[in-house]
C-alpha cells in the first residue's frame, strides 16, 4: 500500500511540476520570460543541412507548438511522467494525459468495443475525441501489449479512404515506447502507411505460463510452488472469504502466498521461495529502473518534436536501447506485413479443413504469434443473417458447417474493430 | 524523514530485482558529484537521486537565466538570479527525502585553485558541459584521486559521454545471454555417479518420461564415446547422428510408434549447447594475465585475491576449469530427479568454493591479512560468477589528448565511413577549439551562424592537421554545428540523463559493465556509437 502511494505521490508530483510549468506560460506569449525557448528556437527558426525537406524555418512553428498542437500521451506512469516533462520542455502546452490505470484494460470487453457511444467511460471520451481527430499526435507509454494494440487499431480505424486511396489528413502519428528492466524501444507509426503494432507482433512474443501439470504436480523450481498457490491453492481454500479473489497489492494476501508457497516447496526440497520472488511472480511484477525510462521518453518526445515541427526527418521506424553491457541501440525499418490483420485491409485466410472443429479456429486465433488474440468472439454472415458462432462465455465446440470463402468477422480486446477473416478449406 | 527499512524495500522493489540489496546498499553509501546543473546535469541527477543515491553535491558557479529555466525541470521561473547550484539542489530535494543533497556556488576551476582535494571524497564526479581545459584539469586531479570521472555535453542534437576510470572490476556482470556449466563434456567424478545410478532401458515410462535432459544426453553421450575411440561428436553430421542416436532413444508403444516423450526432445534441442567444450573466456584469461593478479599485496582489493585464487584453482583442482557454477536452466523432469541433478551440480559448486577459500586464505596469509577480510559469501558469489568476470580500464584523457598517443587508427578507420558517429566527436573538438580560441560558442546569435561557419571549418581542420588526422569532414557537419548555436535541447539532455545515470550507477554498484570509453548519440536518426579513444 505504502508503494503505491509512493508511486502516486512521484507520479502527482512530476504532474504537479509539469501543470506549473505549463501555467507559468499559460496565459499567452508576453508572459513568457526572455529567453525561454532559446534551446528549441535554433531549430524551428534557422535551415540547416539536415533538415526535413519540407521544412521551412520560421517563427510560426514555435506559435503553432506553443498554441495549437495537440498532444495526447497514454499511460501517467513511468514513461509517461517523463513524456510529459519532456513534451512541456520542448514548447507543447496542448498535452492531454490518459492514464490507463484508471482505465480496466480487461474491461476493454466486446460489449464497449461494439458500442463505442456509451458515455460516462473515460475510455469512451477517449474514443470521441479520437473520432473528432482533435489529437495531432499521439505518444503511448504503456506497459500493456494488449492496451498498444488497441491503440493502434483505434488509430487505424479512424483512416480515410477515397476511392481506395488513403487520406494523408486523416493519419495521426502514433510514437510508442516501451520498457523492461534495462532493455527499451521507441517507435513512430504513421498508421496505414507504416508498420503497426500488429504487423510486428511477433517481436512480442506471448508470455510464457508454466505447464499445468508441472504445477500441479511435478514443481521443480519456487516459481512452481508459488503458482500451485496461486492458481489451485488460493481457490480451493479461500482464505480471506469466499469473494475475495487474490490481490497482488494486499501485504496480506501475499503473505499468505508466501507462507503457502514455503510448505509446497519444503514438501518436494525445494529452496529459494522468498517474499520478494512471491510477489514478483503473483504480479507478474517486471524489474524497471528510472534510466531506461528516462532515455525511450527522451527519444520518443524527440520524435514528437520533429514530426510536429517538421524540423528533421523522423525516426524510421523502430529503435531498441539495452545497457546491460556498455550502451547499445538498434535501429531499423520495421515492415508492414502484406496480411496484418489490423492494418492491411485485407481479409486473411484462415486454413481449415471442412471437417474441423469450431476449437481449433479459436487455439489458432489465440496461439498464433501474429495474431496473439484473448477472447476472440466470431461472427459470420449465413443465411443473409449475422449468426455468432463462438462467444467468450459458451463452451461448445462444434464442426464448422461453413462454405469455403465464408467471412468470419472476429471481435477481441486487442483490438477495437473487427478483425476480417476468409475461410479456406483444405483438401 | 527518512523511510523505514520496510518502506524502501517497497519503494524501490522493482531496482531491486535488478541489482539486488547488496547492490542497493553502494548506491546509498555514494556520494555523487554534479558539476553544472544544466538541463543535462539535472536530468543524470535525477536519475540517480530517484533510486536512492546516498548524497549529491551540485558544483556550479553560475546563475540561473530565463534561457536555463525554459530546458531545466529542475529550475523555475523564481530561480531566475538565483546561483545555479542551490535553485536546482532545492527541486531535486524534493523527489526522494532518503537523499541529501548539498551545493557549492563555485566552479570547479575556482575549487580546485583553493581545494585541490576537494573532489577527493567523492564516489564519482559528473562534469557536464564543461569546456575542454577544465575537463583536462579535472581528469589529471582525479585520476590521481582515483575518483572515476564522466564526462556529459547535450550539443545541439548530439549526445556525449566519456568515462574515465583506470581499473574497474566487475564481478557481477549479468550477462544476457549467458552458456550454461554443465561440464558434460568433462564429467567431474560426483556426477558420473550420478548418472551411474541410471539406466534408461529398464526403467518404467513414466520415469523414463521424466528423466532430466541432461542425464538422457550424459548417457547416450557415454554410448557414443564408447562407439567411436572417445571422440565427441564434432561436426554437423556426427551432432546429427547423435541426435537420431538419442531419438532412437524414445519409446516406442505397442504399433511400434514413438511415445510423446518431451524430455528426449529437449535432448534432441539441446545437444548442440550442450556437447560445447567447457572453456576458459578469453576475457578471463586476460584478467588472470593482468599485473594485479600476478602481484598480490596486502594492498590488492578483494578482487584480485579472488581471482588469484581462482587461478590457483584452475591450475590444482579444477584441472585447467573454472570453478563449477552449480546452476542448471529449468527442464522437463519430476521433482525428484531435477531436485538430485540438481544438488549435484550445487554440492560440486560448493565444494570448488571451498577449494577456492582454501587458496584465498593462503594468499591472505602470505600478505599478513586475517583470513576473515574475506567474507566466504563474497568468495561464494565471485566463484558463481567466475566466467563473467570482467575488468575495464579506461584511458585517461590525458592519453586521447596527446598527439602521441591520440587513438589515430580508431578515428581515421571509422571516419571511411564519413557519417559515422565519429563525425560527431571530431566536430565537438573542433566546437571546443572555437571555444577557446573565440572566448564563445559558434552560431550561439542567429547573424553569426553563417559567418562562423569559416571560423568553425578553420577550427576542424587545425585540429586534424595536428592531429595528423587524414579524414575528411563534410561541410555540412560543420554547418549543422553552427545552426545548434551549442543548444541544449531538453529531449536529448534526457536521453543522456538517462543513459549516463546508468553508467554512473554500474560504477558505484560494479554491477553489469560500463561503457568504455566513448558514447555518442545523435538525435536526428536515433543511432548510436561506443568508440574508444
Amino acid at each position: 500500500l505504502l508503494f503505491s502511494l509512493f508511486r502516486e505521490k512521484k507520479r502527482r508530483r512530476v504532474v504537479e511540476l509539469t501543470e506549473k510549468m505549463l501555467v507559468d506560460g499559460d496565459t499567452g506569449s508576453t508572459s513568457d520570460w526572455d529567453d525561454r525557448w532559446n534551446h528549441i528556437k535554433k531549430f524551428l527558426e534557422r535551415s540547416g543541412p539536415f533538415m526535413h525537406p519540407d521544412f521551412e524555418p520560421s517563427t510560426e512553428s514555435l506559435q503553432f507548438m506553443l498554441e495549437t498542437c495537440k498532444i495526447l500521451v497514454i499511460g501517467a506512469g513511468g514513461l509517461g511522467c517523463e513524456l510529459l516533462k519532456n513534451l512541456a520542455l520542448s514548447g507543447f502546452r496542448n498535452i492531454h494525459v490518459v492514464d490507463m490505470d484508471t482505465i480496466d484494460v480487461s474491461n476493454l470487453n466486446r460489449q464497449f468495443l461494439f458500442r463505442a457511444k456509451d458515455v460516462g467511460r473515460p475510455k469512451a471520451d477517449v474514443a470521441a475525441d479520437f473520432i473528432n481527430s482533435q489529437f495531432h499526435i499521439i505518444v503511448c507509454g504503456l506497459d500493456s501489449i494488449v492496451a498498444r494494440r488497441w491503440m493502434n487499431g483505434m488509430l487505424l480505424s479512424l483512416l480515410v479512404y477515397e476511392d481506395g486511396v488513403l487520406d494523408p489528413s486523416s493519419i495521426i502519428p502514433l510514437i510508442d515506447g516501451g520498457t523492461e528492466g534495462f532493455k527499451g524501444n521507441a517507435r513512430v507509426i504513421f498508421p496505414g502507411m507504416t508498420a503497426c503494432i500488429d504487423c510486428t507482433l511477433e517481436l512480442y512474443p506471448p508470455q510464457i505460463n508454466f505447464p499445468m501439470c508441472t504445477i500441479a504436480s511435478m514443481p521443480r523450481l519456487p516459481e512452481h510452488c508459488i503458482e500451485y498457490v496461486r492458481i489451485l491453492l488460493w481457490p480451493k481454500e479461500m482464505p480471506f472469504g469466499d469473494d475475495v479473489s487474490l490481490d497482488g497489492d494486499d501485504p496480506e494476501h501475499i503473505q499468505w502466498v508466501y507462507q503457502k508457497s514455503l510448505e509446497r516447496a519444503a514438501e518436494f526440497s525445494i529452496t529459494g521461495v522468498t517474499y520478494r520472488l512471491t510477489q514478483g511472480v503473483v504480479k507478474r511484477i517486471i524489474p524497471a529502473v528510472a534510466s531506461t525510462n528516462a532515455a525511450i521518453a527522451a527519444a520518443c518526445a524527440t520524435e514528437v518534436f520533429k514530426i510536429a515541427s517538421s524540423a528533421y526527418l523522423p525516426l524510421n521506424n523502430y529503435m531498441v536501447f539495452n545497457d546491460v553491457d556498455g550502451l547499445y541501440t538498434y535501429t531499423f525499418e520495421a515492415e508492414r506485413k502484406e496480411n496484418c490483420s489490423a492494418c492491411s485491409q485485407v481479409p486473411s485466410d484462415l486454413h481449415f479443413s471442412p471437417s474441423s472443429k469450431l476449437q481449433e479456429v479459436l487455439d489458432y486465433l489465440t496461439e498464433s504469434t501474429s495474431l496473439q488474440m484473448k477472447s476472440p468472439a466470431i461472427t459470420t454472415t449465413m443465411d443473409g443473417k449475422n449468426k455468432t458462432l463462438y462467444l467468450q462465455v459458451i463452451n461448445l465446440p462444434f464442426k464448422l458447417g461453413l462454405a469455403d470463402g465464408q467471412e468470419l468477422a472476429v471481435a477481441d480486446v486487442t483490438t477495437p474493430q473487427t478483425v476480417l477473416f476468409k475461410l479456406c478449406f483444405t483438401s | 524523514m527518512a523511510s523505514t527499512k520496510a518502506s524502501k524495500e517497497q519503494k524501490y522493489d522493482r531496482q531491486l530485482r535488478l541489482w539486488g540489496d547488496h547492490g542497493q546498499e553502494t548506491l546509498e553509501n555514494a556520494h555523487v558529484c554534479l558539476i553544472n546543473a544544466t538541463a543535462t546535469g539535472t536530468e543524470i541527477l535525477k536519475n540517480l537521486v530517484l533510486p536512492g543515491i546516498g548524497a549529491f553535491t551540485i558544483v556550479d558557479g553560475h546563475t540561473v537565466t530565463g534561457e536555463d529555466v525554459g530546458n531545466n525541470f529542475f529550475l523555475s521561473k523564481d530561480s531566475i538570479g538565483k546561483n545555479r547550484a542551490q535553485a536546482a539542489t532545492e527541486l531535486l530535494q524534493e523527489l526522494n527525502s532518503d537523499v541529501s543533497g548539498n551545493f557549492v556556488e563555485e566552479g570547479p576551476d575556482k575549487l580546485l585553485d583553493n581545494d585541490s582535494e576537494f573532489f577527493h571524497r567523492f564516489t564519482i564526479v559528473i562534469g557536464v558541459q564543461l569546456p575542454e581545459s577544465t575537463c583536462l584539469r579535472l581528469g589529471s586531479v582525479l585520476c590521481s584521486a582515483s575518483v572515476p570521472f564522466l564526462v556529459c555535453k547535450t550539443y545541439g542534437l548530439i549526445g556525449y559521454m566519456r568515462l574515465v576510470v583506470q581499473e574497474h572490476t566487475v564481478i557481477e556482470s549479468h550477462p544476457d545471454n549467458a552458456l550454461e556449466d554443465l561440464r558434460l563434456d568433462q564429467p567431474y567424478a560426483e556426477f558420473q555417479n550420478h548418472i551411474k545410478s541410471y539406466d534408461l532401458d529398464s526403467m518404467e515410462k513414466k520415469d523414463h518420461s521424466h528423466t532430466p535432459w541432461i542425464i538422457i544426453v550424459a548417457k547416450y553421450l557415454e554410448k557414443w564415446l564408447s562407439e567411436h575411440n572417445g571422440q565427441p561428436p564434432k561436426n554437423y553430421k556426427e551432432k546429427e547422428a547423435f541426435r537420431q542416436l538419442i531419438r532412437e532413444g524414445i519409446r516406442k508403444n505397442e504399433n511400434g510408434v514413438p511415445e510423446d516423450e518431451e524430455n528426449f526432445e529437449e535432448a534432441i534441442k539441446n545437444v548442440n549447447t550442450a556437447l560445447n567444450p567447457t572453456k576458459i573466456p578469453s576475457a578471463v584469461e586476460d584478467i588472470f594475465n593482468s599485473e594485479q593478479c600476478k602481484n598480490i599485496t596486502a594492498q590488492s582489493p578483494s578482487f584480485w585475491v579472488m581471482l588469484r585464487a581462482v587461478k590457483e584453482f584452475v591450475h590444482n583442482e579444477g584441472n585447467g576449469s573454472l570453478p563449477v557454477r552449480g546452476t542448471i536452466p529449468d527442464m522437463i523432469a519430476d521433482s525428484q530427479k531435477f531436485i538430485n541433478l540438481q544438488n549435484v551440480y550445487r554440492e560440486k559448486a560448493m565444494q570448488d568454493a571451498a577449494a577456492v577459500s582454501k587458496h584465498v586464505e593462503s594468499l591472505l596469509q602470505s600478505v599478513g591479512k586475517p583470513a576473515e577480510s574475506i567474507p566466504e559469501k563474497d568468495i561464494k558469489l565471485f566463484c558463481k560468477n567466475a566466467s563473467f568476470l570482467r575488468v575495464v580500464r579506461c584511458r585517461s584523457l590525458a592519453e586521447e589528448y596527446s598527439v602521441d598517443t591520440v587513438n589515430k587508427d580508431e578515428i581515421t578507420s571509422c571516419m571511411d565511413s564519413p557519417d559515422s558517429e565519429m563525425v560527431f566527436y571530431l566536430m565537438l573538438r573542433a566546437v571546443d577549439r572555437f571555444y577557446q580560441q573565440h572566448s564563445r560558442y559558434p552560431g550561439v546569435y542567429n547573424y553569426q551562424v553563417e559567418e562562423d561557419i569559416s571560423k568553425l571549418k578553420a577550427c576542424v581542420n587545425s585540429l586534424l592537421q595536428e592531429y595528423s588526422l587524414n579524414v575528411n569532414i563534410k561541410d555540412d557537419y560543420i554547418h549543422e554545428f553552427c545552426r545548434y548555436g551549442a543548444a541544449e535541447p531538453h529531449t536529448v539532455s534526457a536521453f543522456l540523463g538517462g543513459s549516463a545515470a546508468q553508467e554512473a550507477i554500474k560504477i558505484i554498484s560494479h554491477q553489469f559493465v560500463p561503457f568504455n570509453n566513448t558514447f555518442l548519440y545523435n538525435a536526428m536518426s536515433q543511432t548510436s556509437a561506443t568508440l574508444r579513444l
